[in-house]
């Protein structure tokens, strides 16, 4: 029996003609309800209030985690993430799931490096492959959703394993080094100073397309599109969406995302290694559903999958710093994650 | 509507089909006769891959036919037990295996050597190693020992107080990871206390441990961790070359590349070009294709005559030795240089 039952119990007794606006908060509410109602029409408060918490006391353990060097350096460590969690974010928008994410990533970076290693193509047409790749892999996963109409969970199970064993095919399992691939690859990893603190390049372009896509879900058609296939594709479809294409977009989207970390990837460990990220799936996920998207779909906020990798990042250096075995930090994941799709559960039970 | 979902559902796996009739579905060799069954951890690691090459050129020599399997992943037991029954059904004479699990795999094991093949462990021995009949491996404690004392003399030598980080695989603390781990710091003259378990230790000259996954993202982030932790780390053991290629970086960003040494296990091209380009002081080299051709071997003599392989001795497996590579011999401590680690590495 929550509050939000007491609520609905207590609104039997008033005027059901008149549904009371969500922003007007009354007296009798308690504070709870009241943050309750904040949060589901602000999906990103939740984890922003957490970071904060995280921030504040690990900064209390360990004086060196918050230098401005500290900053940069969680924000390194989440680029590679940040960015699949992206596209993974859009993805689950529109009530899917993407498990291939981490496989198309390390194929893009493979196809990258190892078509100018071998071939000496330049840096901007291999970098160009590697997008056209990624997108084609995403595209492709689409295809299979859309057409085929396998939920996206099986879909992007199969596609991992067929994405990895090309990965390892073509790479013959064999790393391929950064000095054997253009300057522009690797351009992701160099740094440029800002008051005495060195920022990569791939730590920003993780922040801007997190921007863009934030800007391009709330103030395009197709982002309300993105929403509106989640929340109800039949009503969608109803109301004059292409649900199809519109998901068909999303996955490729998504694959042009993933190839972007890929980039970000390479500067990261300045070469291409074909056995990266297999496990970066499920920290992608872990990062938009920490950040407060709904795995119903419909539901979050970009901004929100960015905090959810920070959150991450923040608890995994913060308890390294103050000498905490990697035991327990796995484990503090863990339980931020159920704490994450708890408050997420809770909040959906808002009566509007 | 039905009938199109389901032709283009045929289409797809037909499609599929093709694909991997492109690859290689087999996955034997050689002509008849013995047939060996190899089992390696995964498929993906180029260690892996260069045992399954050294036990297809020797089943080339022996007249045996080799037929390789593979975990999914590090740590798949599963793949491993359908393995060794198809092996036995297959009417296999002999099993290499590199253990995923040492302890969970001793049941299959048993039935395997019931059935009367011979079992040798590769790389990793079995828990307890009697459960195979022998074990083909590289003395993972020898091979941290030796980066040790290496560390340990060059840093007497430049009269440097050492602060220590240490860069290992994952939290699960399987015998490989604990043996190289123990094995450098005893080399370096640290206390280990129990050197069953990493991590024990109260030496003032350790900064600090954390785990890489043995690859070299993992080992950027827990190096910049460390740094972190401790800006004055002047060296650093690394679990692989792969990792150490990781930290590197981190130390590269951070600026202190020049006056950080970094040690490291393995030996493949990748890791021995590090040692050459001074990007790693020193790696213990290992010789996985020389594990999985002498087990051929053992296997096609025990199918010939019956007669088992013989320990090193001393040792309760067979030694299939470690060379310590780096471009800066120390005084007291056997070595060869890049170039000749470069002929003799793997990968």
């Amino acid at each position: 029996m929550g509050p939000a039952e007491l609520l609905g119990l207590r609104r039997m007794s008033t005027t059901l003609s008149k549904p009371d606006p969500v922003s007007a908060p009354e007296t009798h509410r308690s504070p709870l309800v009241r943050l309750q109602h904040l949060l589901h029409a602000q999906a990103t408060i939740g984890p922003a209030v957490v970071l904060l918490v995280a921030v504040v006391v690990f900064a209390l353990l360990s004086e060196r985690f918050l230098t401005p060097g500290n900053i940069s350096l969680i924000l390194q460590q989440v680029a590679v993430v940040g960015t699949l969690a992206v596209g993974q974010t859009i993805v689950i928008l529109t009530a899917g799931i993407d498990l291939s994410c981490g496989a198309i990533m390390v194929l893009t970076s493979i196809v990258m490096a190892k078509v100018a290693a071998d071939t000496g193509l330049p840096g901007v047409p291999a970098l160009l492959l590697g997008f056209l790749v990624g997108t084609l892999c995403g595209l492709l996963n689409g295809l299979l959703v859309t057409r085929l109409k396998l939920p996206p969970f099986i879909v992007t199970l199969g596609t991992l394993n067929v994405f990895f064993a090309l990965n390892l095919w073509y790479s013959s399992s064999a790393t391929i080094r950064g000095t054997d691939m253009p300057k522009l690859l690797l351009w992701t990893g160099q740094t440029f100073t800002v008051g005495g603190t060195r920022i990569t390049y791939g730590s920003i372009m993780m922040v801007l397309l997190v921007a863009a896509m934030a800007f391009a879900l709330k103030n395009t058609a197709w982002g309300r599109h993105v929403y509106a296939t989640g929340d109800d594709a039949e009503a969608a479809r109803l109301s004059g969406i292409r649900t199809g294409r519109v998901l068909l977009s999303v996955y490729a989207t998504a694959g042009l995302m993933y190839a972007l970390a890929a980039w970000i990837l390479i500067g990261r460990i300045a070469s291409a290694s074909p056995q990266a990220g297999q496990l970066d799936n499920l920290d992608s996920i872990t990062a938009v559903v920490i950040g407060g998207t709904s795995l119903f779909g419909g539901r979050g906020a970009i901004v929100g999958s960015l905090l959810g990798a920070l959150i991450v990042g923040v608890f995994r250096n913060g308890l390294a710093l103050a000498g905490v075995d990697v035991l327990w930090q796995t484990m503090a994941v863990g339980v931020l994650i159920i704490v994450a799709v708890s408050l997420d559960q809770w909040i959906r039970k808002v009566k509007a | 509507m039905a009938r199109s979902t389901a032709k283009r559902a045929a289409l797809a796996s037909a499609a599929l089909l093709a694909l991997v009739a492109c690859g290689d579905g087999g996955g034997s060799a050689g002509g008849g006769g013995t047939l060996v069954g190899l089992v390696t951890k995964t498929d993906t690691n180029p260690f892996f891959v260069k045992m399954k090459e050294g036990a297809q050129q020797a089943a080339g020599s022996t007249g045996a036919t080799v037929q390789s399997f593979a975990g999914k992943q590090d740590g798949d037991n599963q793949s491993q037990v359908d393995a060794i029954e198809n092996l036995i059904g297959a009417g296999a004479k002999g099993i290499l295996i590199t253990p995923n699990d040492s302890k969970a795999i001793v049941p299959s094991v048993d039935k395997a050597r019931q059935a009367g093949l011979l079992v040798i462990a590769l790389d990793t021995q079995l828990e307890p190693g009697n459960a195979a009949d022998a074990t083909f491996a590289t003395d993972n404690y020898q091979a941290g020992k030796l980066i040790g004392q290496w560390a340990k003399a060059k840093f007497a030598k430049e009269g440097k107080q050492a602060k220590i980080a240490l860069l290992d695989l994952n939290p699960n603390q399987v015998s490989v990871d604990v043996q190289r781990d123990q094995g450098f710091l005893e080399g370096f003259g640290v206390d280990v206390k129990d050197k069953k378990k990493i991590g024990d230790e109260s030496d003032p000259r350790i900064v600090g441990h954390d785990v890489t996954d043995g690859d070299p993202s993992g080992g950027r982030t827990a190096m910049e961790n460390l740094l972190q932790k401790d800006p004055g780390i002047n060296l650093v053991y690394t679990i692989n070359e792969p990792a150490a290629a990781g930290a590197y970086e981190a130390l590269k960003a951070a600026g202190k590349e020049k006056d950080v040494t970094i040690v490291s296990v393995d030996g493949g091209c990748p890791g021995v070009q590090n040692v050459k380009a001074g990007i790693i002081g020193a790696t213990a080299q290992q010789y996985p294709l020389k594990m999985a051709q002498l087990g051929v071997e053992a296997i096609a003599k025990f199918a010939k005559d019956g007669t088992k392989p013989q320990n090193t001795a001393g040792k309760d497996f067979v030694d299939t030795g470690v060379t310590l590579i780096t471009d800066q011999a120390a005084e007291g401590v056997e070595s060869k240089d890049s170039a000749w680690g470069l002929q003799n590495c793997w990968g």
